[in-house]
């Protein structure tokens, strides 16, 4: 299976040849592109699969022409689970290309596109597999650079200039971390194939620097709160369906790093899970606020990448809390929740990029407020959309409950460590966790309503339209896919229970099974009763009535004669939930307050520029860049003596320093 | 054998004193002249006759003693200049420099975990010193050709150093080296030609221009 998974992978790999090399007979060659990339795609999925059933796990073994260690790799069950929904993102991505990036419109850049997207694709592809620390950094270079080139598909703007080279400087610096990381790991034996799960002690003091070190350099690419930087930008200036891929797939390979990393030691120390625990509930909360006070729809949709990321990284800081305190059912709800919400994330946040993809094309514009009523012209888009916002908001019956469902019972099970034992401190993520579900809810009643419902803002010269049938074609899959687990969790169940078994190793105790701790089962009737509701309402509005020409706009605050300005904004839904949060957001608010019974013309407009972006990095590096010219303009003479003095005296000190 | 190369090596020291002091260029390269001299004997005696040592005293001898000078009087005589006027570092301090250059390699090859038959000579302590000179007469001084003259004194302190190493070293690298110097004097006689040209002075001074 290994061998038709490294197979599918080359063809991968070579998709975007034919769409880079045919620029004379460019439909043609990105139709073969795509399907080069779906064949590839089809059979890697078809190897991940049988992967997913087969016991042991499928591992491939190449002697390799380097001393430290093997070309290993393996579909172990963390592998397949991060596998499944990168292999249908990618395919659905390349499909969606066709109507979104075509080559007619965008010329070279089309074929540029599509290369570096097959090459990101195969680089993610081979990440969850690898069993050797150098194979998995170059796989991690080639993508983190393949993905550089991608950001910078819009090189005449200077918005994406700079987003690339943020997260050029960011990715470049998490690597570092990585290098250190796998020296480390390495050890004195100089072998750099990765140690088998739960083989490693957790108490020492290397253990905790490997783990500090994953943290940041993990930490940077999957986007957690403090090192999320990069993020927001990074994914509004890509093209849609590659924001779709680098959000729900990319970044997901640094939660993949963490969770590697964290399966070699045996027991891990509190303090690994408290960290990831914290860091987890800050980067939810803090992730959804800011994505509540965005106006760009594709750095809102960044911004609650953040914040599930925050949410993968509780189930996961819950699992490594069960397992320092010996609780197997908190590490398995919790692993699971962790699991599955990777899974739904993926599939949930990519759909809604595609949608924001579609809206942008009819309107060529990112800004929320100048949407409005879209519902009509694009309503199967808007459909979708509306599915990816009910999953994300991990509301029943769509798959991001589930995940969720799984980690509030994780942290539940905490309870039953007994009143004394300090996991039980770890109920306290629930709330937070609550609160993102109902910020997040909020955001997208925002997005939706701003964007779909209401009436149009402004005239388009060329008025909004539907899709054309390729883009639609993967938002439908994606959706069927959340709808899929949401109403059949019990089907990817046994490949969570695999997961966990992969991650807690094969010698360890008896792991619970995830059947008798959460009844799927049940959440399956629920969801398919709930389903049969909503379709009766639904049946039931499509009835016209009588007074229908007379109703009022959405949101016309009851006006017969409302124009389309008097409709909520994007910035007034948000307005005092904003104000709330505004310790943490620190937006540019120029305030138009009106005075008075008849006030003069006035004028609001709000801004959040990122915290740690624009108001801790770019002021800190702008004074160490006027630093160091100070210290250039001193040093840099232009006098060769002066140089070779520097030479003889560096020369003496190393003399010195021999002695 | 060892007394011979010693008397040698100190009389390369004084050398480098009087190049230090002396502003007068014409000296200055004689004096080169003969301590490149003086150094192409000491491979012979050092590690006895053999066809390595001799080929590599007679190439030395030849180059550093006839073809080097040769070239560099020749640079002088094309743009008539006699004496370095106006050094960045005064005659004076650079000697008192140099002086405790010299005491330093001393002090600091004594601190070196040598091997017993180098601890006794004075291998490791003049060629210190005879890089220290040149580092000090590349710092110190303005005109191109007293920086070419510095390099070759530094080329010196190298070729001293390399005498301990002479059996373990492969004869093409040696040649290389010194093949390397005289390429490197040719350029520079040339490199000074054009600049006396272009600006009609010697002075490195004019090359700050260049700085970004």
């Amino acid at each position: 299976m290994a061998e038709l998974f490294l197979a599918a992978l080359i063809l991968i790999f070579c998709s975007g040849l034919p769409a880079m090399a045919w620029g004379r007979w460019g439909r043609r060659g990105e139709l073969a592109s795509v399907i080069l990339l779906v064949l590839g795609v089809s059979l890697a999925l078809v190897a991940t699969l049988a992967a997913g059933m087969q016991t042991p796990a499928p591992i491939l073994a190449l002697a390799w022409a380097h001393p430290a260690g093997q070309f290993v790799l393996e579909l172990d069950g963390i592998a397949v689970l991060f596998l499944l929904p990168a292999l249908v993102i990618l395919g659905m991505g390349g499909i969606y290309g066709l109507g979104y990036f075509p080559q007619v419109k965008f010329g070279r850049a089309a074929g540029r596109v599509r290369l570096f997207y097959g090459i990101l694709g195969t680089s993610v592809a081979l990440l969850p597999v690898c069993r050797n620390g150098i194979l998995f950094l170059m796989a991690w270079e080639v993508m983190a650079l393949s993905c550089f080139f991608l950001i910078l598909t819009d090189q005449k703007e200077e918005s994406a200039r700079r987003a690339a080279y943020v997260y050029l400087m960011a990715t470049h610096a998490g690597t570092l971390a990585l290098f250190a990381l796998f020296i480390l790991l390495a050890g004195s034996s100089g072998n750099f194939d990765f140690p088998w799960a739960a083989t490693l002690p957790g108490a020492t003091v290397t253990a905790g620097a490997v783990f500090l070190l994953g943290l940041f350099g993990f930490g940077m690419k999957a986007g957690m709160m403090p090192l999320h930087f990069w993020l927001p930008a990074a994914h509004a200036n890509a093209p849609s369906h590659v924001s779709a891929f680098m959000s729900g797939v990319m970044i997901k390979m640094g939660i993949y790093g963490l969770v590697r990393i964290t399966s070699f030691y045996s027991s891990p120390p509190a303090w690994w899970g408290w960290t990831v625990l914290a860091l987890g509930v800050i980067s939810a909360i803090m992730g959804v606020v800011f994505a509540l006070a965005q106006h760009d729809i594709k750095r809102l949709l960044a911004y609650h990448s953040v914040e599930n990321i925050g949410i993968i990284l509780i189930g996961l800081g819950c699992a490594l809390l069960g397992q320092s305190f010996h609780h197997p059912s908190v590490v398995a709800l919790g692993l699971a929740g962790a699991l599955l919400h990777v899974v739904n994330h993926g599939l949930f946040k990519s759909l809604l990029f595609l949608g924001a993809g579609s809206v942008i094309q009819a309107t060529g514009t990112r800004m929320i407020d100048h949407y409005g009523g879209l519902l009509r012209a694009m309503p199967y888009t808007a459909f979708f959309f509306l599915g990816g916002a009910v999953a994300i908001c991990g509301l029943p019956p769509l798959n991001g409950f589930v995940s969720e469902w799984l980690i509030y019972l994780g942290l539940l099970h905490s309870q039953t460590a007994g009143a004394i034992s300090p996991l039980s401190l770890a109920v306290l993520a629930i709330p937070a966790l609550a609160m993102t579900g109902a910020l997040a809810l909020a955001c997208f009643v925002k997005v939706f309503g701003v964007t779909f419902l209401g009436t149009a803002r402004r005239d388009f010269q060329i008025p909004p339209q539907e899709a054309p049938g390729s883009m639609l074609l993967p938002m439908g899959v994606l959706f069927l896919g959340c709808l899929a687990i949401g109403l059949m969790p019990w089907a990817i169940v046994p490949l969570l229970q695999r997961g966990i078994v992969s991650w807690l190793g094969t010698g360890s105790v008896a792991v619970p099974l995830i059947t008798t701790l959460a009844p799927v089962i049940w959440i399956s009737l629920g969801a398919i009763l709930l389903l049969g509701i909503i379709g009766v309402v639904w049946y039931r509005q499509s009835f016209p009535e009588d007074d229908y020409q007379r109703r009022p706009a959405t949101w016309g605050c009851g006006y017969i004669k409302g124009t389309a300005r008097m409709q909520y904004s994007a910035s007034s839904f948000a307005e005092q939930l904003v104000r709330l949060f505004r310790w943490g957001l620190w937006s540019d608010i120029s305030e138009g307050r009106t005075i008075g019974f008849f006030p003069a013309l006035a004028r609001f407009a709000d801004h959040t520029p990122d915290v740690v972006l624009d108001r801790l990095l770019y002021p800190t590096f702008r004074a160490l860049t006027r630093a160091a010219f100070l210290l250039r303009s001193f040093f840099h003479q232009g006098r060769i003596n002066v140089y070779l003095l520097y030479c003889a005296l560096t020369l003496c000190l190393l003399l010195i320093w021999l002695i | 054998m060892d007394t011979i190369s010693n008397i040698l090596l100190l009389l390369v020291i004084l050398l480098n004193f009087f190049l230090l002091g002396s502003s007068r260029l014409a000296s200055c390269i004689r004096t080169i002249a003969l301590q490149g001299g003086i150094l192409s004997l000491l491979p012979v005696l050092a590690h006895g006759f053999s066809g390595h040592t001799l080929f590599l005293s007679t190439v030395a001898f030849l180059l550093k003693g006839i073809a080097i000078p040769y070239l560099l009087f020749r640079a002088i005589r094309q743009v008539h200049i006699r004496r370095e006027i106006e050094p960045l570092i005064g005659y004076v301090p650079t000697l008192i420099l140099g002086t405790l250059a010299t005491a330093g390699s001393f002090i600091f090859s004594g601190r070196l975990p040598l091997i017993p038959e180098h601890s006794q000579s004075l291998f490791v302590p003049v060629g210190l010193a005879t890089l220290a000179t040149g580092f000090l007469m590349l710092i110190s001084r303005r005109k191109a050709i007293t920086q070419a003259l510095g390099y070759l004194i530094f080329e010196n302190g190298i070729f001293i150093f390399g005498m301990l190493l002479t059996e373990a070293m492969p004869l093409m690298v040696e040649a290389g080296v010194l093949l390397d110097l005289l390429v490197g004097v040719f350029v520079m006689a040339i490199l000074m030609h054009q600049i006396n040209r272009e600006f009609s002075t010697m002075n490195t001074d004019n090359l700050t221009s260049l700085k970004e």
